[in-house]
């Protein structure tokens, strides 16, 4: 289920600004590959260029490749719609669906796509996706409580739960843990953990503790000032990013010196 | 680097959003369409009135300008004296409830004053027809006795009190629920800083008020007192159950000779007009959607100053 | 600021220089009853032929204010004088605007309520020349003509909010947003007056129904249905868009299944509201639907009466006995007075209960 990504020279841009420059990378299949930088690098941004969530504000475009097992996400004539679909996302605040009870919100992103689903399989689908999210214990007895209704650490393994109900290749999140407490984040920490198991997953993060962690290799973005793009700065495995980095500005940031 | 050129994003975009999308749009221009024809159709059934042979038009009046004349007068008069009312109180009200009362029952208080304006205006017509306009008579009675030689007090005294000074007031009190919602909202979103750097330095609680609430609120005020003017120069059927009309220009408030307005001459006279008659109303209903329409965009103009001016939104 | 000295060292230095507490109250009373004797005396001496209430209690007020500013400005000082002078200002201010309101309370409960019969409720006017009849031609007319109103206002004023909030950006959505704003100082007698004209064109001149009496209301209505929505629809936060989207759900079922389910309960309220607006409009009903003393259920030909036209009606065409009439007028106003207090609480309930927990 999990794929290669390919980045190719990737420019993003808002409007005529650019934001992101010249980025290319190999994320290999079921590894957890972890973004780090000081605020504002365009870690984010280009986060959101791996599932065509970028170009949903006005005025976003972007230059360059993105393939996934050798298919061009930004090919002409591609739905971005089904990209994601393949590709899915979790996102900083954790958004369960209000007006969905649990069970529903983990079915959503079948059931809105108006998929049909027979009721056994939908019974079977939830078991599964709120296991691969380590909240069906919590949550097997009340499926069908409001979502919003659980812990924000719940409600961020709930929207875990609902991303992996369809099957995407990769898994982005985008700081999944920067709104939950220590606990919760633990908890998510030890998911992903489990998940690399069966999906590529590349996670956004602040948190350098965290970064070393859990992933496999790490990339640091960094921007020069206010008004100039992020760029990739290295990308290695975790291992060296964080004890040997060849790069002064990496070993800067991961050392505490600035950011 | 970057080479070449910056190629657009061209993603396929589905039937189900396009149509979605085309039927959404299509409601917004049905929208401009309505008011395209609205205009359309005003204009043309007012034409025949304003080419219309002396003689033709109701009253007697010589040509639709004559015609009118009075009831624009009326109209603007009335409005004008309801606002010149209501601007003082709607204020105090806004004040007090967003200054004076306990913070408790604040909101509670606002609701009170906002019941005001769920009552319909044929009602308000009636109370004004029959309750206020006997209650008022013995005052305008005095005021006319011993204070005629104030100049709007003169003139014969109306024995049913039903004068355009009645029905300003009711007009006043129409009015009142919206001038007062929004001259609070603009109180209550002084900043909290300036009001509590005027009391530190030892001001009354009317000091602060005058120094950090009020010039903050001043657009405010006026874009409510605008928006109320545009409600009173509209109203119906209030002024239609309570003047006693007739065609003149009259600044005098306590005779029963007054002018009327373009919308309650309209209800008055429309249910028995024919012919040439009917195009004269359509012809002065035109004439109050000019003057709303210049009314409220002024309004929103001052509105969107202070929004520039002001950078909250 | 001028202050007295203390002359009790008992005293908090702080309050020196301050009116006893509940001084004030002291002074309004007093004014009141100083003014009540003055005008109590006025009609003992036969100079007034009864006595006026109104007259005392706001010479009463108006005593109280310049008392209250003397005394104070003698104790206290200008500033805190000036203080008290505008706090009872303020108040007045209040209550004056509470004072029309028990008025008209009062005065629709009491008069609306004789005629608040059984009679009332299941006739109509027809052959109806003295007592009797009652008003269920309106009340029918009202349900059917704001009924069909709703129906064609909300689609396109919800389509409307939906284009303006989710998809527009340029020229066109800010025009039709000025063009909206417009339409909301419509007065209400020139949409009589633009619905008749169009179906006049049709039609020929004197058609009347219903269905014309519906479009004028629309035209009051959609302006205040698109205002409402595009608010609600603006309040639902843009992470659940996001989130629909980034699970591979296009925009319009984003919009239909997850946009407009969590704003529901506050586009009903507005939706709710705006009925409560227009049900009480007469004047451009008069001009379009008419008004007839009989039963009309068909919305699409001939006069149908409505309650606003209803109490209009019976107030300005008074018979020989006017005190049917009037009775008749008030019992109207009441219903309808009653119909949009519902209106009211029923959007108020909906939007306490129906109102999704939005999970921050």
């Amino acid at each position: 289920m999990s794929k290669r990504i390919q980045v190719n020279n990737l420019n993003v841009y808002y409007g005529k600004f650019l934001a992101v420059e010249g980025v290319s990378l190999t994320i290999e299949p079921r590894t957890v590959t972890a973004f780090i930088g000081p605020s504002g690098c365009g870690k984010s941004t280009f986060l959101r260029t791996l599932n065509r969530m970028h170009e949903v504000i006005p005025g976003a475009s972007v230059q360059g490749e993105v393939l996934i097992d050798g298919n061009n996400l930004y090919g002409p004539g591609v739905d971005p719609v089904l990209v994601r679909r393949h590709v899915g996302m979790v996102f900083q605040r954790p958004n369960p669906f209000p007006t969905m009870s649990i069970r529903e919100n983990v079915l959503a992103g079948v059931k809105l796509n108006n998929r049909k689903i027979s009721r056994t399989d939908a019974d079977a689908l939830v078991e599964k996706s709120l296991q691969g999210a380590n909240l069906w214990k919590e949550v097997k007895n009340r499926l069908n409580d409001p979502g919003a209704s659980l812990s924000g650490g719940q409600q961020q393994r709930l929207c875990i739960a609902r991303a992996i109900a369809v099957s995407p290749d990769v898994l982005l999140m985008d700081e999944p843990c920067s709104a939950l407490d220590p606990v919760s984040t633990l908890a998510i920490e030890d998911l992903i953990e489990d998940l690399k198991n069966e999906y590529t997953i590349v996670i956004v993060t602040h948190n350098m503790q965290q970064a070393s962690r859990i992933s496999n290799k790490t990339a640091f973005f960094t921007i020069e000032g206010t008004g100039k793009p992020g760029h990739l700065i290295e990308y290695d495995d975790t291992t060296t990013i964080f004890s040997k980095p060849s790069i002064q500005a990496t070993e800067d940031y991961v050392s505490g010196r600035f950011g | 680097m970057t080479t070449g050129v910056k190629s657009r994003l061209h993603a396929k975009t589905r039937l189900g959003d396009r149509l979605f999308r085309s039927s959404t749009l299509l409601s917004g221009v049905i929208i401009l369409a309505v008011l395209a024809a609205v205009s359309l159709f005003l204009v043309l059934q007012s034409v025949p009135a304003f080419v219309a042979p002396a003689g033709s038009l109701p009253a007697g009046a010589t040509n639709f300008w004559d015609y009118v004349g009075p009831l624009a007068f009326g109209t603007v008069w009335a409005a004008l004296l309801a606002l010149i009312m209501a601007t003082p109180v709607a204020i105090g009200i806004a004040l007090f409830i967003s200054h004076y009362a306990p913070r408790k029952i604040a909101q509670a208080l606002g609701y009170v004053i906002d019941l005001l304006a769920a009552v319909p205006s044929v009602v308000f017509g009636l109370w004004g027809a029959t309750m206020l306009a006997p209650a008022a008579q013995p005052i305008y009675a005095w005021l006319n006795t011993y204070m005629s030689w104030f100049p709007l007090f003169g003139g014969q005294a109306s024995g049913t009190g039903r004068t355009i000074l009645t029905a300003a007031l009711v007009l006043a009190v129409m009015v009142l629920p919206i001038m007062t919602a929004v001259c609070r909202e603009v109180f209550l979103q002084t900043p909290r800083l300036h009001e509590e750097a005027a009391l530190a330095l030892g001001a009354t609680r009317w000091e602060m008020v005058r120094t950090a609430v009020l010039p903050f609120a001043r657009a405010g005020i006026v874009s409510g007192a605008m928006l109320g003017l545009g409600r009173a120069l509209g109203e119906t059927l209030a002024i239609a159950m309570v003047l006693s009309p007739a065609m003149v220009y009259s600044f005098l408030l306590l005779t029963s000779i007054n002018p009327n307005t373009i919308a309650a001459n309209a209800a008055l006279q429309f249910p028995e007009a024919q012919g040439i008659g009917i195009n004269t109303l359509i012809a002065t209903g035109l004439v109050l959607f000019i003057i709303t329409l210049f009314v409220n965009t002024a309004a929103r103009i001052v509105v969107n100053r202070r929004k520039a001016y002001s950078g909250n939104d | 600021m001028s202050s007295m000295q203390a002359t009790s060292s008992a005293n908090n230095s702080l309050t020196a220089g301050m009116l006893p507490r509940g001084s004030v109250w002291l002074i309004l009373f007093a004014s009141w009853i100083a003014s009540a004797s003055f005008f109590g005396v006025l009609q003992l001496a036969g100079i007034t032929s009864h006595f006026s209430l109104i007259g005392a209690v706001v010479c009463g007020t108006l005593l109280f204010d310049v008392l209250v500013y003397v005394v104070s400005r003698l104790v206290e000082g200008r500033r805190k004088a000036l203080d008290r002078l505008v706090t009872s200002l303020v108040v007045t201010a209040f209550v004056l605007a509470l004072l029309p309101l028990i008025s008209l309370s009062f005065t629709v409960i009491a008069q609306g309520a004789p005629r608040f019969d059984l009679e009332f409720l299941t006739s109509s006017m027809r052959n109806i020349l003295g007592p009797g009849g009652g008003a269920l031609h309106a009340i029918v007319g009202t349900l059917e003509i704001t009924g069909m109103a709703t129906l064609i206002s909300v689609p396109i004023g919800l389509l409307t909010a939906i284009y303006l909030v989710e998809y527009g950006r340029g020229h066109v959505a800010r025009f039709i947003i000025f063009m909206v704003d417009v339409m909301t100082g419509i007065p209400s007698i020139v949409a009589g007056l633009f619905a008749y004209a169009l179906f006049a064109v049709f039609f020929g001149p004197g058609v009347r129904s219903g269905f014309i009496g519906a479009v004028a209301l629309s035209v009051l209505m959609i302006p205040i249905v698109v205002r409402s929505s595009e608010e609600m629809l603006k309040l639902t936060p843009n992470e659940l868009r996001e989130a629909s989207y980034a699970l591979g759900v296009p925009k319009w079922l984003t919009i239909i299944k997850i946009v407009l389910p969590t704003s529901l309960a506050g586009i009903t309220t507005g939706v709710t509201l705006a009925i409560a607006r227009v049900i009480g409009e007469t004047a451009p009903l008069l001009l379009t639907a008419g008004y007839t003393a009989s039963m009309n259920y068909d919305l699409f030909s001939d006069r149908m009466m409505t309650l606003p036209v209803y109490v209009y009606v019976q107030y300005s065409q008074q018979g020989p006995n006017v005190s049917d009439f009037v009775n008749r007028a008030w019992t109207g106003a009441l219903i309808l007075i009653l119909i949009v207090a519902l209106l009211n609480l029923t959007a108020r309930l909906v939007a306490r209960i129906f109102s999704p927990k939005l999970s921050r």
